[in-house]
C-alpha cells in the first residue's frame, strides 16, 4: 500500500547488541546525567520568602478605585455586572446625600458592591467595561478561605485604602504595581 | 579453651563491650535517620528541586519531625491479623538489621585506661557466615509481616520479597567464595588486615565486587529491585497494613540495612578501616595508635557514606525491574557469572601456587 505521506519511519527491531544487553554502560550514563543535575540551577524557589513577580498584565483580585481626594469612583452604573460573563458581580445603587460629597465622586454610588471570587473567572471584562476607572485588577490572587461565604468580597475588601487619611497603605497598594512595572 | 575464655570475661571487658554495642547502635540509628534526610535531599537535587529545608537549619530536623509524626500516629492492628506475628514482624526486621553490625570491624584497637579496646564487638572467626546467616533472617521480617497482616497485596509482596532475597543470596554467596579463596579466612578483621598489607580486594575481584554490589541492592530491597514495596503495583508492599511506629520500624530497618550493607561492602572490598595510600604502622609511630585508629574509623565511615550515596544515587536514576527480569538477572546472569568468577579465581590461585 502506498503511504499517504513519506514521513513514515520503519521501526527497526534489532536484537540488542552485547553492550546494550549488559545494561551497565547505559546505567552509568544515566547516573552521570542525574549527578550532573545535582549542580544545576534549582527550579524551585523558597516560596514564602521569595516570590516570583507577576506579569504586568496579570489579572488578579479586583480593586475598587478612589480618586486623589479619596472619593470612590464607582457610580453603580452596572456596566461591569453586565459585562461579567460569570455573573459574579452584584451591586445596589444609592443616591449621594449632600453631607457625603467627600465620600463619593458622583451623585450616585454603590451602596453594596459584591464580587463572588468563586464565580469570577478573572477575564478582566469588568475592568474594560468600567467608564469611570473604578474597578481594576490587582496583582494578587484570592487567598484561601474556610467558607464559601468568605469568597464573596464586599466593598470593605475591595476598596483601595483612602489616599487622604490612609496614605501609607494607599501608597503600598499603588506602589506594588509601579515597582513591578519598574522591575521589568 | 572455651571455658577458659568465658572465665576470663571480667567486668571491665563486659562494660567495654556494652559501651561499644551502645555506641554502634546509636551511630547506626543516627546514620539511618539522616540517610532518610539525605535520600530526600539528594532526590530533590537530582530533580532540580531543593528538598526539605523547613524544619531546622537546612531542614536538618526533618528526620526528627518524621519520627515524631510516626510516633503520634494511631496504632492499628487489623482484626483478622495474627496479632503476635504482626507485632513480631517489624521487631524482627529491625533486630536482624542491627545484628550484622556485631562482626564488622569499625576500626583497629584503641588504647584507653591501660586496656586495648578493639573497635569490633565480636571478632568471630566465621564473620562472613554470621553476616549471611543474619541477613537471611531478614526475610522473616518481611515474610511474617506480609503473611500476618492477612492481606493479599501484603502477601504477594512478601512472597516476592522473600523469593527475591533468597535468589540473590545465592549469587551473593557465590561471588564471595572467590574472595574467600583469596583471603583464606572468614573473619572480617583478618580480611581487613590482609587488605592493609596487600591492597584492596576490589583490585583483585572487580567482577566479584560488581556481583556482590548488585546482590546487596537486591537484599536491601532498593531500586532497581524494590519490588516488595512497589507502590504502584502492590499499593505499599508487605507493610501495607502497618501504621505508626511499626511501619516506622520497617522503613527504618531498610535504612539501617543500607548502612550495614555499605559497611560490609567497604570492609570486604574497600579495605575497611584502611586509610588509602597511608602506611598505618608508620603513621601510628608519629601520631599515636589512638589517633590512627580514629582516623581509620573516619576512613571506613567515608567509604560507608559513599556507598550510602551510591544507594540513593542509583535509586533516583533507574526504574524498577519487572519481576521476570529480576529473576532472569539473578538466576541466569549473576549466578553463572559468579560461578565463572569463582572458577577463574581458583585457577589463577592454583597457577600462582604451582
Amino acid at each position: 500500500m502506498a503511504s499517504l505521506t513519506n514521513r513514515a519511519k520503519v521501526l527497526e527491531q534489532k536484537p540488542m547488541s552485547f553492550m546494550e544487553r549488559l545494561y551497565l554502560p547505559a546505567i552509568f550514563k544515566g547516573m552521570a546525567i542525574t549527578f550532573a543535575h545535582m549542580f544545576k540551577k534549582k527550579a524551585t524557589i523558597n516560596y514564602p520568602e521569595e516570590k516570583r513577580p507577576f506579569s504586568p498584565v496579570f489579572r488578579g483580585l479586583h480593586v475598587l478605585n478612589r480618586d486623589e481626594e479619596g472619593r470612590e469612583n464607582c457610580t453603580a452604573c452596572g456596566l461591569c455586572a453586565v459585562a461579567c460573563p460569570a455573573e459574579a458581580i452584584t451591586m445596589e445603587a444609592a443616591e449621594r446625600k449632600t453631607s457625603e460629597e467627600h465620600l463619593y465622586r458622583e451623585e450616585k454610588y454603590a451602596a453594596k458592591y459584591e464580587i463572588n471570587m468563586l464565580r469570577c473567572i478573572f477575564c478582566g471584562l469588568c475592568e474594560e467595561a468600567c467608564p469611570k476607572d473604578a474597578i481594576y485588577m490587582s496583582e494578587t490572587f484570592a487567598p484561601s478561605n474556610f467558607t464559601r461565604k468568605g469568597f464573596i468580597y464586599s466593598k470593605d475588601e475591595l476598596l483601595i485604602p483612602n489616599p487622604v487619611n490612609d496614605k501609607e497603605k494607599y501608597d503600598i497598594a499603588k506602589g506594588m504595581r509601579e515597582a513591578q512595572l519598574k522591575n521589568k | 579453651m572455651i571455658t577458659m575464655d568465658l572465665l576470663a570475661i571480667d567486668l571491665a571487658y563486659g562494660l567495654e563491650k556494652l559501651l561499644l554495642i551502645g555506641g554502634i547502635i546509636t551511630v547506626s540509628l543516627i546514620v539511618a535517620m539522616y540517610t532518610t534526610y539525605a535520600e530526600r535531599k539528594v532526590a530533590a537535587w537530582m530533580q532540580d528541586r531543593r528538598g526539605p529545608n523547613r524544619a531546622g537549619p537546612f531542614g536538618l530536623l526533618q528526620p526528627v519531625a518524621d519520627g515524631l509524626k510516626l510516633f503520634f500516629k494511631e496504632e492499628i492492628i487489623p482484626l483478622t491479623s495474627n496479632k503476635t506475628l504482626f507485632v513480631l514482624g517489624p521487631a524482627l526486621a529491625m533486630v536482624t538489621a542491627m545484628l550484622t553490625s556485631a562482626v564488622i570491624p569499625w576500626g583497629s584497637s584503641i588504647h584507653i585506661f591501660g586496656r586495648d579496646v578493639s573497635l569490633q564487638i565480636a571478632d568471630v572467626n566465621i564473620g562472613i557466615l554470621y553476616v549471611f546467616g543474619v541477613v537471611s533472617m531478614g526475610v522473616y521480617g518481611i515474610m511474617i509481616g506480609g503473611w500476618s497482616s492477612n492481606n493479599k497485596f501484603s502477601l504477594i509482596a512478601a512472597v516476592r520479597g522473600a523469593s527475591q532475597i533468597i535468589s540473590y543470596e545465592l549469587a551473593m554467596g557465590l561471588s564471595l567464595i572467590a574472595l574467600l579463596m583469596m583471603t583464606g579466612s572468614l573473619s572480617l578483621k583478618t580480611i581487613v588486615q590482609q587488605q592493609m598489607e596487600g591492597g584492596w580486594n576490589i583490585i583483585y575481584q572487580p567482577l566479584g565486587f560488581l556481583i556482590f554490589l548488585i546482590c546487596v541492592f537486591a537484599e536491601c530491597n532498593r531500586t532497581p529491585f524494590d519490588l516488595p514495596e512497589a507502590e504502584n503495583e502492590l499499593n505499599f508492599g508487605y507493610h501495607q497494613e502497618y501504621s505508626s511506629m511499626k511501619l516506622g520500624l520497617y522503613l527504618f530497618s531498610e535504612y539501617v540495612n543500607m548502612f550495614i550493607s555499605s559497611a560490609v561492602v567497604s570492609t570486604l572490598f574497600f579495605g575497611g578501616y584502611d586509610i588509602p595510600f597511608v602506611d598505618e604502622a608508620a603513621l601510628s609511630l608519629s601520631l599515636g595508635a589512638n589517633t590512627v585508629a580514629l582516623l581509620g574509623f573516619g576512613a571506613l565511615f567515608t567509604k560507608i557514606l559513599f556507598f550510602l550515596f551510591l544507594f540513593i544515587w542509583v535509586r533516583w536514576t533507574i526504574p524498577r525491574f519487572r519481576y521476570d527480569q529480576l529473576m532472569d538477572l539473578g538466576w541466569k546472569k549473576l549466578i553463572p557469572l559468579a560461578l565463572a568468577n569463582m572458577l577463574i579465581t581458583a585457577l589463577v590461585i592454583l597457577w600462582l601456587n604451582k
